[in-house]
């Protein structure tokens, strides 16, 4: 019988951490920023059909950076958690905070005992009535979460989205066509060519709409907005 | 197969979206066909249980929908009863059910409020994983497999009878949409109505229905269809205007759904009313 080579659990660990990281950082970003009247999704996406930002449910949205086949999965396993959920109970009942924690765990157990790692991160928010009540989640793809205020950003380039954002973002939120340019912005960044208008899927979460918040927003209703 | 009941635990490749199979394959328990066993007494009929000496459930109910100029319109009476007795005096039969849809139940009032609960979810699940809602076609068919699905239950004495309206915004008009207890679906261009007193209120709708009514004639007509089937039929409540207590009625349109507000409707009640007491 061949002996398997004995492997340490922390190079197992870093080599799957390594793989996934390699894989992430291809994909193409996405920012979520709180604006005075909800949270505004931003996603570098060329294709005008495969959405990488979805609603889950009535003030809950989701995003997924990185490998579109597995978070495509995770988004479907989010709005049916969802959607039972609030069969069982009721619709407040359904909260971003839960399903985070269920994406952690979900992914955390992926990452510890599957042969090959999640290559996605994941970014969850839910609107609030009132803009203290909004919640980010920053979910990695080791089930690692970071609960995050006003601005996030996943996928390939979000460290240095999210350092000049974190430096122009003012102190308290911004109207919308204001969080849209900072946005576009920072898409800007070292990015050749440059991304255009109709590279961008933009979608909000809406306070002021009755029921579910979710709406996306055209690229005709998103260049009135910034004129 | 999987057995494992959390939704997070495995994913399926679901062609129909649909969130009816997803509890039926993951938590069947929560589906309102319940394993309840048969009721004694309770064989084949609804009408049994007045002399079966169980109690009774809320029942009785008149749901009417026709086509208008604009689209379709839907509307039902308030009343639910148990057996002799009166159960409920403001109970919503018609639902929205998405944007551009609505439904309305006639039969046993839990597993017909649970199924239009159900079949909103149901739309708006297959919405989400899609990424676009149904056709007006589809909701159509979806709701056809609930009612089939029902079917144990319609032999233990709880029917459960939906007409369902939708905009058709691909052909840019009111769609109608009737069933029988088996799951059966039958489109209808002009009117139908259901429950006890649904039969009275087809006979007013048969003499008062034209083709594309203007929207105030067309909610006249089913305030009078309702009132009229209220007159006839136990089981239907007329409008109250002591207590303000006016048949739903919502009509679908171009613009989504929308209810005629108590106003309007106490509007037209007082007319009918006035009308009738003329010699």
């Amino acid at each position: 019988m061949a002996m398997p080579f004995y492997v340490s659990p922390e190079q197992m660990m870093q080599d799957r951490a390594e793989y996934a990281k390699k894989g992430i950082a291809k994909g193409r970003s996405i920012i979520a920023m709180e604006y005075d009247q909800g949270v505004l999704f931003v996603a570098d996406n060329p294709s005008a059909s495969l959405f990488k930002i979805s609603e889950i449910y009535d003030s809950i949205a989701f995003s997924g950076a990185g490998r579109y086949s597995e978070f495509e999965n995770l988004r479907k396993a989010g709005i049916q958690h969802a959607d039972m959920k609030g069969m069982m109970y009721s619709r407040e009942d359904v909260t971003a905070r839960s399903l985070a924690n269920g994406y952690s765990q979900m992914l955390g157990t992926i990452f510890s005992q599957e042969m090959k790692p999640y290559e996605v991160e994941l970014l969850l928010a839910q609107v609030g009535e009132t803009p203290e009540g909004n919640e980010l989640y920053r979910i990695g793809f080791d089930g690692s979460i970071i609960d995050e205020r006003k601005v996030t950003a996943i996928g390939g380039r979000s460290e240095a989205i999210l350092t000049f954002l974190r430096k122009e973002m003012p102190e308290s939120s911004p109207p919308l066509n204001m969080a849209l340019q900072l946005c576009q912005q920072a898409f800007e960044i070292g990015a050749e060519p440059k991304t255009r208008l109709e590279g961008l899927e933009i979608a909000l979460l809406d306070r002021t709409r009755s029921g579910r918040k979710f709406r996306r927003v055209e690229t005709s209703e998103a260049s009135g907005l910034l004129s | 197969m999987n057995t494992d009941s959390s939704p997070f635990s495995r994913f399926s490749f679901d062609p129909c979206s649909s969130f009816y199979q997803f509890l039926s394959t993951q938590r069947p328990e929560l589906l309102p066909i319940a394993r309840w066993g048969t009721i004694p007494g309770q064989q084949g009929s609804s009408e049994n249980f007045l002399s079966s000496g169980l109690p009774a459930w809320p029942h009785g109910t008149t749901v009417l929908a026709f086509t208008y100029q604009n689209g379709v319109l839907i509307a039902g009476d308030r009343r639910a009863t148990e057996g002799y007795q009166i159960a409920a005096n403001r109970m919503d039969k018609v639902f929205q059910t998405d944007e551009f849809s609505a439904m309305a139940i006639a039969g046993a009032a839990g597993p017909c409020v649970e199924m239009a609960k159900l079949f909103r979810i149901e739309l708006e699940h297959y919405e989400k994983l899609d990424g676009k809602p149904l056709t007006c076609e589809g909701k159509a068919t979806r709701l056809g497999y609930m009612v089939k699905a029902n079917f144990p239950m319609v032999m233990q004495g709880l029917v459960v009878i939906p007409l369902f309206v939708g905009y058709d915004q691909k052909r840019g008009l009111g769609r109608l949409f009737k069933y029988d207890i088996t799951g059966g679906r039958y489109e209808d261009t002009d009117f139908h109505a259901v429950g006890s007193g649904g039969k009275d209120a087809r006979l007013t709708l048969k003499e008062h229905f034209r083709k594309h009514l203007p929207e105030d004639k067309a909610v006249h007509v089913a305030i009078r269809a309702l009132s009229n089937a209220a007159e006839e039929d136990v089981g239907t409540g007329g409008p109250d205007l002591l207590r303000k207590i006016f048949p739903l009625v919502k009509l679908v349109d171009a613009q989504g759904v929308r209810d005629v507000d108590d106003s309007t409707l106490a509007t037209i009640c007082q007319e009918l009313y006035s009308e009738e007491r003329e010699p």
